[in-house]
């Protein structure tokens, strides 16, 4: 592994060249070994950091429990809600709570697995970047186990426990293709959330002190997919489903699972279009990230 | 230098250090109004199920989604005030420079704090609001007397949302990690404070409890001062008293706080 781990390095530093020939990165016997190598440094990395998080033992308890409570925070403003209301927008409460369930879940992987790479901004602002690409190990992996936040289980924890009230408090129709498409569902919303993080890493080469914006699209994306497309407006929900795909974390899928109108009036085979809509986001991801880390340049000192 | 003026340029300082980031100041802009939107939508939703819910009209209940994203990062409710550097210098041991400082160490984070929450007023608050009246039906008063009484009410829960950070932040003297209390008050702010729906549409007993803690102060108050709901001097009063005891508060935790310090010999 060692052998392998130095040629992953010498792969990784010549991905800043310019000149580094497009293919490099995917050479036919390596790639295997390239993802390997990352998901090797990316385990050792976050184990790192579980260890240090448990230096403060009481803390870590604190921030776990933060952690589900602050994200509930959304479901009790929705529970608050249908206590003045029977339904928002022709949705019941449970069939909220499935969306709210779905999207939860899916951000809360995604967020738990590569949410770090958030703080990217503020490494190429104070240099520390730097640190990471000399390093014998793909910087993608060590950035996204950068300060890697267990305390972030109590969102996929809070996600699981509505979606699983959802699933009590609903009356599905429950066929086999239906109960195929839920962990689809999960793992195709992780993966398109995942992508949404790396762009807006790779966003952050640019912007720097702006990363906030990408708050908008991440943390504002799963607030929207809480509730249903029908609440808001015609523009927003092609948006969401056109141009940043989202709609397929949960509001397609859902639709199909629970027979109602699809959002936009889209044809019923989209229901199950999220593991393709959810590669390509990753693909466009990948790209713009490979974009973002040729253009980065030190500031030197 | 006498001391008004001491800590009015700490005020200038504050303000000057956060208009210093445009860049971030421009994608907290934009973020605040796309979460606005997001808001907007689900209270016009809730607010067409339930006419008059809360006693607010669908205008009120759209003007307040964009006075909170506007006060959000004003109050810093959602914490990143003058508590995250002040819990900082606490673990680090900086803080014993401050309390060397020939200045009270309350009032000199008061007005740190006062500067940055003016400075995100001026810069973070105005454009998504401005956004919101512009593109959405909003209910704004047309006298200069309630502006003014908005402002007034504005200023105040800048000191009241200072009271309870500073608390805060004191905690690091016994816990010294603060990760875990900044959580929790982030929590409870957001939830008491009115930011995931205003108190007045929270049901029966719950609402008439949180609309009494120090939280109310922060956004509700306000906004309930610019929509015509409340009137202004009960407001104020109810404000600076929760002002004077949580400075009060913090005085006290201070005095026992600083007591624990012990300086390392270097």
């Amino acid at each position: 592994m060692a052998e392998g781990g130095a040629g992953t390095g010498a792969r990784a530093a010549g991905e800043r060249g310019a000149a580094a020939p497009a293919g490099e990165a995917f050479p036919a016997g390596g790639g295997d070994g390239r993802v390997r190598a990352g998901l090797r440094t990316y385990g050792l990395i976050a184990g790192m950091w579980i260890r240090s998080t448990m230096a403060y033992r009481a803390s870590f308890v604190m921030t776990v429990g933060a952690s589900f409570a602050v994200t509930g925070l959304d479901f009790v403003a929705i529970w608050l809600m249908f206590s003045r209301v029977d339904a928002l927008g022709g949705w019941s409460l449970p069939e909220i709570a499935f969306l709210y369930g779905l999207c939860g879940v899916s951000f809360g992987l995604a967020d738990l697995a590569i949410g770090s790479m958030e703080r990217l901004g503020r490494r190429v602002r104070d240099g520390t970047l730097d640190t990471l690409l000399v390093r014998p190990a793909p910087v993608l992996a060590q950035l996204a186990a950068d300060r890697f936040a267990l305390r972030r289980v109590g969102r996929v924890a809070q996600g699981g426990l509505v979606l699983g009230y959802a699933l009590a408090a609903l009356d599905v129709g429950w066929t086999p293709l239906k109960v195929l498409l839920m962990p689809v569902t999960v793992v195709s919303g992780a993966a398109i959330f995942a992508a949404v993080f790396v762009a807006g890493a790779a966003f952050q080469f640019v912007a720097q002190d702006a990363s906030e914006v990408q708050n908008a699209f991440t943390y504002g994306g799963a607030t929207l997919l809480q509730y249903p497309p029908v609440v808001f407006g015609q523009e927003m929900v092609r948006g969401v489903t056109f141009v940043l795909p989202l709609a397929f974390v949960n509001w397609v899928p859902a639709s199909y699972v629970l027979d109602r109108p699809y959002p936009l009036d889209l044809p019923g085979w989209t229901a199950f279009a999220a593991p393709p809509v959810a590669a390509g986001c990753c693909a466009l991801a990948g790209l713009a990230w490979r974009a973002g880390l040729r253009s980065y340049r030190s500031t030197g000192s | 230098m006498g001391a008004g003026r001491l800590y009015a340029a700490v005020v200038a300082g504050g303000f000057r250090r956060y208009a210093t980031y445009r860049a971030a100041t421009a994608a907290g802009v934009f973020t605040n109004t796309v979460f606005g939107l997001i808001l907007v939508y689900t209270y016009l939703a809730l607010w067409a199920e339930r006419p008059s819910l809360g006693g607010y009209d669908q205008a009120q209940a759209v003007t307040y989604v964009w006075v909170g994203q506007a006060l959000l990062s004003t109050l810093a409710i959602g914490g990143g005030g003058a508590e995250t550097e002040l819990m900082e210098r606490i673990r680090t041991g900086d803080i014993a420079i401050d309390l060397y400082r020939p200045a009270d160490l309350q009032l000199w984070w008061l007005a740190a704090d006062l500067g940055r929450a003016l400075f995100q007023a001026v810069g973070r608050g105005v454009v998504p609001f401005a956004f919101g009246c512009v593109f959405f039906p909003v209910s704004l008063p047309g006298d200069v007397g309630t502006w003014l009484a908005f402002l007034v009410a504005l200023g105040l829960a800048m000191v009241v949302g200072f009271g309870i950070r500073f608390l805060v932040a004191l905690s690091a003297f016994w816990l010294l990690d603060g990760v875990g209390v900044t959580h929790l008050a982030l929590l409870v702010g957001m939830f008491c404070s009115g930011m995931i729906l205003p108190l007045n549409v929270f049901p029966g007993a719950l609402g008439e409890v949180v609309r009494l803690l120090p939280w109310s102060a922060l956004l509700q108050a306000p906004a309930d001062v610019l929509l015509g709901e409340a009137d202004p001097a009960g407001v104020f009063v109810f404000q600076a008293g929760w002002a004077v005891v949580l400075l009060a508060a913090g005085r006290l935790v201070q005095a026992a706080a600083t007591r624990r310090v012990v300086v390392q010999g270097g």
